[in-house]
Formats: C-alpha cells, structure tokens, sequence
C-alpha cells in the first residue's frame, strides 16, 4: 500500500502521539495498577473511578476538561509552561496527553488483572531468598505481569492512534502539528477530493489494528504458553 | 543457648499468640491443630508477620527484639522458608529457581549447587519449568532452593500437607537427609503427629496461640496431660534405641532401649543402628508378673510412674523403663482390679508388630529414591 508524502506524515505524526502517550503511561499505569489491585487505602474505589472516566465521559468533555487544565491559561498549562517550558496548547505534545489520558483505562486494566493474578507470596519467598524490594519486583512480579503490561499497552496503542475527540477539542486540527489519523481522515473525507487519501489511510489503519490485536494474542499465547 | 531464640507475643488470627522457646540443632516440631499459631510463628520468625512484642534470635544473631528496636528486613535474616504450597517461581526454570539466591539476593551459596541437587534428587529436572513437576517434586525443589540461599535456619510450613500418602512417605527421606547431611537446624510445622514422632528431635505444642509444651520429643510424647492435642488414638511414646543383633531367620531385630531388649519384626536393620521406636499406648498392656506361655514376646519390667483418667472407662499408665517412658492406655477396671499405684513395679507387654521402626537417626543406609 503506498501513502503519499502528507499521508505517511500523518501516520509518522499519530505513531509519534501515540507511543509518547504510551511511553509517559507505561509508569503512571503500573504504579496506578498496582495500587487499585495490591493497595488497601481509603478512597480506592474513588481512585478506580477517577481512572475509569475518560471511558465513560464524551471524549469532547475530555478533551475540554484537558483544555481548562492544560490550556495555556490553565492552571497547570501556566505552571509547567513557566516552570519547564513544556507547552500541551495546540502542539503534538497536546495531542500526546490527549491520547495518553483517553488511553489511560485501557492500559491500566489489564495490569492490574494480571498484578491481581500475581501470588504475593511469590513476592515474599523472593524477599526469603535475600532478594531486594526492587530485585523482587524486577524478577517476580514483572515478569508475571507482562502479559498484562503488554496487553495494555497494545489496547493503549490502538485507542491513542484512533483518539479524536479529546484530541480536536483540545489541540485543534492542525496538519503537521496535531492532525493525527483520524483528524486528517475526518479532514480529507470533507474535502471534495480527499475521497481517494481517506481510503488509503482507512485501509492503514485497519491493517494497523488487525496487526495490533494479532501481536497482543500472540504474546498472551506465548507467556501462556511458556507458563505451561 | 539454643541456636533459635524464640520469646513473641502478638495477633494471630482472632486470638492472642504467646509462645516463647528454644530450639537446639536438628529439627524443631512447631506442633499443634491447625489456627493453632504454628504458621504464625514461622512468619515472626522469617519476618513476614511482626509480633507485638518479643526477641528472636537465631545463631545468636538477633532478628527482632522490640525492647531494642531490631526489625531486620526478610533478606537480611537469611532464613530459609519452604513453604506449604511451594511458592516455586513459575515463569522460571527449576535451574533459576534453585539458583534464585545467588543471581536475585546475591548470596554465594556455601554449598555446592550440584550437592544438594544430588542429594534431593533433582539432577534430570533442572530444565523443566515448575508447572510440569509433580507436588512432590516441587516440594523437593522448594527445599532446595531454600537451601541454596545459605540460610542460618530452615523453616519449613507443612511441606508435605499438600501431598498424599505416599509422596509424603516419598519426601520424609530427604528432610532427613538435610537433618543429617548438612547441619542446618531445621523448624518444621506440621498437625501430622506421625510426621512430628518421625522427624522432631525437639518438640513445641501449640494450641489457641498458647504454648502448653516444649522440649524433647520423647520427654513431649512421654507427658500423659497433652492427650487432647497429641490426640487419644495416636497418643504414644517415643523410644530411643540401638539395634544390637538381628535374627534374619525369624526376621527380627532386638532392640537395646533404656536398658530393656525388644524383639521387633521387621527387615533392613543393621546392627549399631540407632533407631526410635514409637510404641502406642493403646498397644501397651500391663502384668504384674512376668508371663510365661505367652505369644507375646516384649515384656519390659517397667516401674509405674502416673497413672491418669483418661475418659470414664480409660486410664494412661505412664511406665518408666530404664532412663525412658512408655505409655499405656488401660480400663479403669482393670487397673483398679490391679491395684496399680506409682512406685509400683510392673512389666509392659508389647506386641511385636506394634513397634514401629520409624527413625534411622545418624545413619543413612541408602540414599533415599
């Protein structure tokens, strides 16, 4: 399948969004996962919700919550921009949250069936044999929840490369900036002539897709596998 | 002083847990029904559970003493924990599983990786992955792999209540290969009294968190007030002997114990073997005289020591022979017939099926398989 040169930028620009997104939430999300399956404190259930919403929530009222927030008059948008120069308001970085947030339930859900699934006990006959807090978690409990970091972070992957709503909302269609997949899609299906580009970047991201929920069964079957 | 210390008190469950006692070389029964605080102590002892308030050292190096404020972390105990379901990593080789503490907890094992393959029998499983090995076979890798962290004392929770009959029977032998071959003092829970008659050179009884008794294990299985948690049926006591000749012809052995001869039946006796013989009290009849024109062959001029009630139509007959007890359950009738008193001299009857040769105690004939 051949994309033209504005096509193959746009799926560079959403493979740039989404593995960001996913990069910044591989450690959020184990740390949040952890704590809703291993962690005994009040306002759990509160913590769960909070993760949950942007499932449940439009993605528009999303993506305009992240605007108020992040924005560049937002409370947080100003504070970072001041203190660390790092702008979100109509960049690909905003594009990057975006996605990162929507994608965020996703990626966490399937870690902490697998943290869940993980028998602390193994935990403390690794601390038995002299293992370390970090030894133990790096040879024992990651090991044992891959199947679920990479399940995550597939099913991530797959809704930060569709995201559009929050996205739109709050950075705006921007070609080169913040025009990811389904922006641009959405983009070349209002132009009279964009029938033909919208086709060809459908058809990527079908294939894209399929090729994503392939790779996640394939990785579950061999850790299932390997696990006997 | 004892190699293991222990003086805890804390939660246990939904009672208060008090014990404190201590534990010599060899294996230490932590024995008792089960909610009894048995697996509550090991965790004190490994670091897993915090007692309220208490001291436990181990080689006389302190673990915990709240009067001071010691709390080491679990690695830094270096205790050994086989635990009761295995806990054998799964994503792991067997190979990476014994070799667990020198690559995670960076210990050197001071003993020789291939020694204690050897000696659990582990050599063509190396490669398998845990999930495919039976229970007993990942008991026996559980085992080993605590025993490659170079631990000061071994702590085992029940290691065998997880098998059935006859793969118990199959591990028993390796517990007391460790015993004997590698010096490590072991601390074994079980609410198996065979296993606890078979393995325990000391003895802990436990009950509600309560510590009722603790010493030596024939001095634990000699007491006639434990009846209730060493149980009525298998109450019996515990004899230490040596095999001083062995008829092969009639396939028996005598015993030399406490100063008596018995006569046991039974094959594969050495002579010199030092042997512990648990002997029933139900198996145990009593005479005043010694009998002649009788089949049985084990009568033991004994003297009565105690004689206690032991439900309405029984009474325990503690009988001391030589410098050791043994056990007998009686009716009251007869033993009001018989006029027993303590002080009193009697002979004990035992029938020679019912001495069991249970312990084969510093001296391996073969290596178990």
């Amino acid at each position: 399948m051949l994309l033209g040169e504005t096509e193959a930028a746009v799926v560079l620009l959403s493979a740039e969004v989404a593995l960001t997104a996913i990069a910044f939430s591989l450690i959020p999300g184990f740390a949040v996962a952890w704590l809703l399956a291993r962690g005994r404190f009040r306002g759990k259930s509160l913590l769960q919700a909070v993760i949950t919403l942007p499932l449940v929530l439009p993605p528009v009222v999303t993506g305009y919550g992240l605007l108020l927030l992040f924005g560049s008059k937002g409370p947080l948008g100003s504070f970072l921009e001041d203190n660390f120069g790092i702008v979100f308001a109509f960049r690909w970085t905003g594009a990057a949250l975006a996605a990162a947030v929507m994608a965020f339930p996703l990626m966490v859900r399937p870690m902490q069936l697998s943290i869940e699934a993980a028998d602390p006990g193994l935990e403390d006959a690794a601390r038995t044999l002299g293992a370390s807090r970090i030894m133990t978690f790096l040879t024992v409990l990651l090991p044992l929840a891959l199947p679920g970091v990479i399940a995550g972070s597939i099913l991530a992957f797959a809704r930060a490369i569709g995201e559009f709503g929050a996205t739109i909302t709050f950075v705006a269609n921007i070609p080169g900036q913040t025009q990811t997949m389904s922006l641009a899609i959405y983009s070349l299906l209002q132009s009279p002539t964009g029938d033909q580009a919208a086709a060809r970047l459908i058809l990527f991201s079908i294939v894209l897709s399929v090729l994503a929920i392939v790779a996640s069964e394939w990785f579950a079957h061999r850790l299932a596998r390997k696990r006997g | 002083m004892g190699v293991l210390e222990v003086s805890v008190a804390g939660q246990a469950g939904d009672f208060h847990l008090d014990a404190g006692f201590e534990a010599g070389p060899g294996i230490t029964a932590l024995f008792g029904h089960s909610g009894a605080g048995k697996t509550t102590i090991l965790k004190m002892i490994a670091g897993m559970t915090r007692p309220r308030t208490g001291r436990i050292a181990a080689e006389g190096r302190v673990l915990f003493d709240s009067g001071a404020g010691i709390d080491l972390s679990l690695p830094r105990r270096q205790v050994g924990f086989v635990f009761q379901d295995g806990r054998l990593f799964p994503h792991l080789s067997v190979r990476r599983n014994l070799t667990y503490a020198r690559w995670a907890g960076k210990r050197p094992a001071t003993r020789p990786f291939e020694e204690v393959v050897a000696l659990l029998g582990l050599e063509s499983h190396l490669d398998r992955s845990p999930t495919t090995l039976s229970g007993g076979e990942r008991q026996r890798v559980a085992i080993g792999r605590a025993l490659l962290s170079d631990p000061a004392i071994l702590l085992m929770d029940e290691p065998l209540s997880s098998l059935d009959h006859a793969r118990r029977l199959e591990i028993l032998p390796y517990i007391e290969a460790i015993r004997d071959e590698t010096a490590v003092p072991i601390v074994y829970v079980s609410h198996e009294i065979d296993e606890v008659a078979r393995l325990a050179d000391t003895v802990v009884v436990l009950e509600q968190g309560r510590m009722l008794a603790a010493g030596p294990a024939a001095e634990i299985f000699g007491r006639l007030d434990l009846g209730d948690t060493l149980g009525r049926q298998e109450a019996g006591a515990l004899v230490e002997g040596t095999v001083s000749a062995v008829e092969p012809e009639y396939g028996v052995a005598i015993i030399e114990a406490g100063g008596a001869q018995l006569e046991l039946v039974g094959e594969g006796f050495g002579t010199g073997e030092a042997v512990r013989l648990r002997i029933r009290a139900r198996d145990v009849a009593i005479a005043l005289q010694l009998q002649t024109g009788y089949s049985i062959r084990n009568q033991l001029p004994c003297i009565v020591e105690e004689i206690v009630s032991a439900d309405p139509a029984f009474v325990e007959v503690a009988l001391k022979l030589g410098s050791q007890r043994l056990r007998s359950r009686i009716t009251r009738k007869s033993a009001d017939e018989m006029a027993l008193a303590p002080g009193q001299e009697a002979v004990a009857l035992l029938k020679a099926v019912s001495v069991e040769r249970r312990v084969a105690r510093h001296h391996r004939e073969k290596s178990p398989h």
